[in-house]
């Protein structure tokens, strides 16, 4: 399956954000969204979880236009992992995991025992059985992060869309983050994530998609794209390049 | 789930025990325990009680009605309180927020203006709490914007405030010896006047609003969250907002066109309910009710026999609401980061 973005035009009823921009991204495979600040990620990212309408173009999902879709059904595809946040009310980490099956409910229903199984799951793969019964408000924010990620994989989706999934956390939880994006992909799941690190994106992307002022500088495998000088245009700014014989890496200034 | 809802349950129940208990017995009239309840057994199995003719008819006729409506009226106001929070993400909401209050208000002065019947005044506050909040959602839907929610209590605000003018202006016209004590009195929210009659035109929107919202507990646990959350969890946001403040206000304005304009309640309850049994609408929603129905039961009671005439139950809640939600602000700030 595919979510593909032809020809979009995207931003809101009062200002363009980005023109021309086509993006596609299969199931198994892990894109990564860089670009600067104000460069449209959010957006983009908005427009292909069809939180906000393209003001030209098209969104497709599968065979179909993503508008064909109900709110509900797109649920059951695309999950949306929002960037770390603190709630309002102190739920525990069950409940808000839980929310998760929402889209596989009735208006009515409260979730059953089977939701429970899956959230149950979800929980103990990404290891955060033991914060289960905390209120998520007290919980630190790479725990926070697990804990939308499990959310997100409770949705039992085929993509999860991800806004900079590491912007808050140690280093440490960054890493862990990084491997669990790569290891969603190796379950089959379609990867969409923003990042403002470079390096986060070649250890975890198979491609990457520079944005810079609303449009597509570049597109590609990140071995290809990767690279100095594309990086230097993206931000406009130097970036110096570390390699040893397999590896590379970026480091800015 | 795993930690039990159940001790926090009890409590709510406890307290809307002891309010029974106190409103029954407590009053100029004084009631023994064991009267109220040969009088209560002898009504549910149809046979003749032990006590008093004077004594019954205090239970049945006198406070029965008052005790019935104070306890609809605070589980109304609670339960609307804790949709309002949750739907606006915001534990500082009450159940006015969207003007229920205010177009209530100028509708019954309207009512008092023109001299009509007690049940045609209490339609009109009925109608105007319904009005006031279909204009202020068709105002705030009107609006684009990105945060609808903000809109939403905005055009409350801006809304509410003109109703309250057009309140202003009843009162200014009015004959200020027949008129004015009644529209001062109804304003300040009184269950005095509660009686068998008001009972169903209260019960009816207050079961249907509450059934509504109890249905919707799951779906408005994941309202609370951000709306492209909500959204992208599956939820139609937009219908379902519609149908909260739909169910939520009916209440209100149920309450509000018996008992008059009653702050505080549906503010601090929930807050109460809360700490009791956490933000799960499953549970939070009966607990509020309970809690609502004890909370104003005892405040009535206080109304009623604490000074030689009845204070305005407004003044009560709001004497007891204000330093009770200062206490809240200071210590509660775990229920709500």
């Amino acid at each position: 399956m595919n979510i593909e973005g032809r020809n979009l035009t995207i931003g809101y009823p009062d200002r363009t954000v980005g023109h021309g921009l086509d993006v596609a991204l299969a199931t198994g495979e892990v894109l990564a969204l860089l670009g600067p600040n104000g460069g449209g990620k959010t957006t983009l990212l908005k427009t292909l979880l069809g939180l906000l309408r393209p003001k030209a173009g098209e969104v497709r999902l599968g065979d179909k236009p993503l508008n064909n879709y109900s709110i509900r059904e797109r649920a059951r595809v695309i999950a949306y992992v929002p960037q770390v946040h603190i709630s309002t009310f102190a739920f525990m980490v069950e409940t808000v995991v839980l929310m998760g099956r929402t889209a596989h409910g009735g208006l009515f229903s409260r979730p059953s025992a089977k939701d429970r199984a899956v959230a149950q799951a979800a929980v103990e793969r990404f290891g955060i059985a033991a914060l289960a019964t905390r209120p998520y408000t007290m919980i630190s924010g790479g725990e926070r992060q697990l804990v939308l990620l499990a959310r997100a994989l409770a949705q039992e989706p085929q993509f999860i869309v991800l806004d900079e999934p590491t912007a808050s956390l140690d280093f440490g939880n960054q890493g862990k983050v990084m491997n669990e994006i790569r290891a969603l992909a190796r379950s089959g799941h379609g990867v969409l994530f923003t990042t403002h690190d470079p390096n986060h994106a070649l250890r975890a992307a198979d491609r990457a998609y520079l944005l810079r002022e609303g449009k597509r500088l570049d597109e590609g495998p990140v071995d290809t794209v990767l690279q100095r000088a594309p990086l230097e245009a993206l931000y406009g700014a130097p970036v110096q390049l570390i390699s040893d014989e397999n590896r590379r890496a970026f480091l800015p200034g | 789930m795993t930690r039990s809802a159940l001790p926090g349950l009890a409590i709510a129940t406890a307290v809307l025990c002891v309010g029974l208990l106190l409103a029954f017995t407590v009053g100029r009239y004084p009631v023994s325990v064991a009267d109220l309840f040969s009088v209560l057994l002898a009504k549910i199995s149809g046979q003749t009680a032990g006590a008093s003719t004077a004594v019954q008819s205090v239970i049945l006729q006198v406070r029965g009605p008052r005790v019935l409506a104070a306890v609809l009226v605070g589980a109304a106001l609670a339960v609307a309180g804790t949709a309002f929070q949750g739907l606006f993400r915001n534990p500082l909401v009450s159940p006015d927020i969207l003007g229920a209050s205010s177009g209530a208000a100028l509708g019954a002065v309207i009512g008092i203006f023109f001299s009509l019947g007690v049940l045609a005044i209490q339609a009109l506050a009925f109608a105007g709490g319904l009005l006031a909040v279909a204009a202020v959602y068709l105002i705030g839907s009107a609006v684009r914007a990105r945060d609808p929610i903000l809109v939403l209590v905005l055009t409350g605000v801006v809304v509410g405030a003109l109703l309250g003018a057009g309140v202003g202006l009843v009162k200014y016209l009015a004959d200020p010896y027949n008129q004015l004590p009644a529209m001062t009195f109804w304003l300040l929210g009184s269950l005095a006047a509660a009686n068998v009659t008001d009972l169903l035109p209260l019960f009816g929107p207050v079961a249907i609003g509450s059934a509504v919202l109890i249905a919707l507990r799951w779906r408005m646990n994941v309202m609370s969250l951000h709306e492209e959350e909500a959204r992208s969890l599956g939820i139609a946001t937009g219908p379902l907002r519609v149908a909260i403040v739909a169910a939520a206000t009916l209440t209100t304005s149920a309450s509000v066109a018996t008992a008059g304009i009653i702050g505080w309640v549906g503010l601090v309850v929930p807050h109460l309910a809360r700490s009791l049994v956490g933000p799960d609408f499953a549970r939070l929603l009966p607990t509020a009710a309970i809690l609502g129905g004890g909370y104003l039961l005892l405040i009535d009671t206080l109304a009623r026999t604490a000074a030689e005439v009845e204070i305005p139950l407004g003044i009560l809640t709001a004497v007891v609401g204000t330093p009770f939600f200062i206490w809240l602000l200071a210590n509660m700030q775990k229920t709500w980061s």
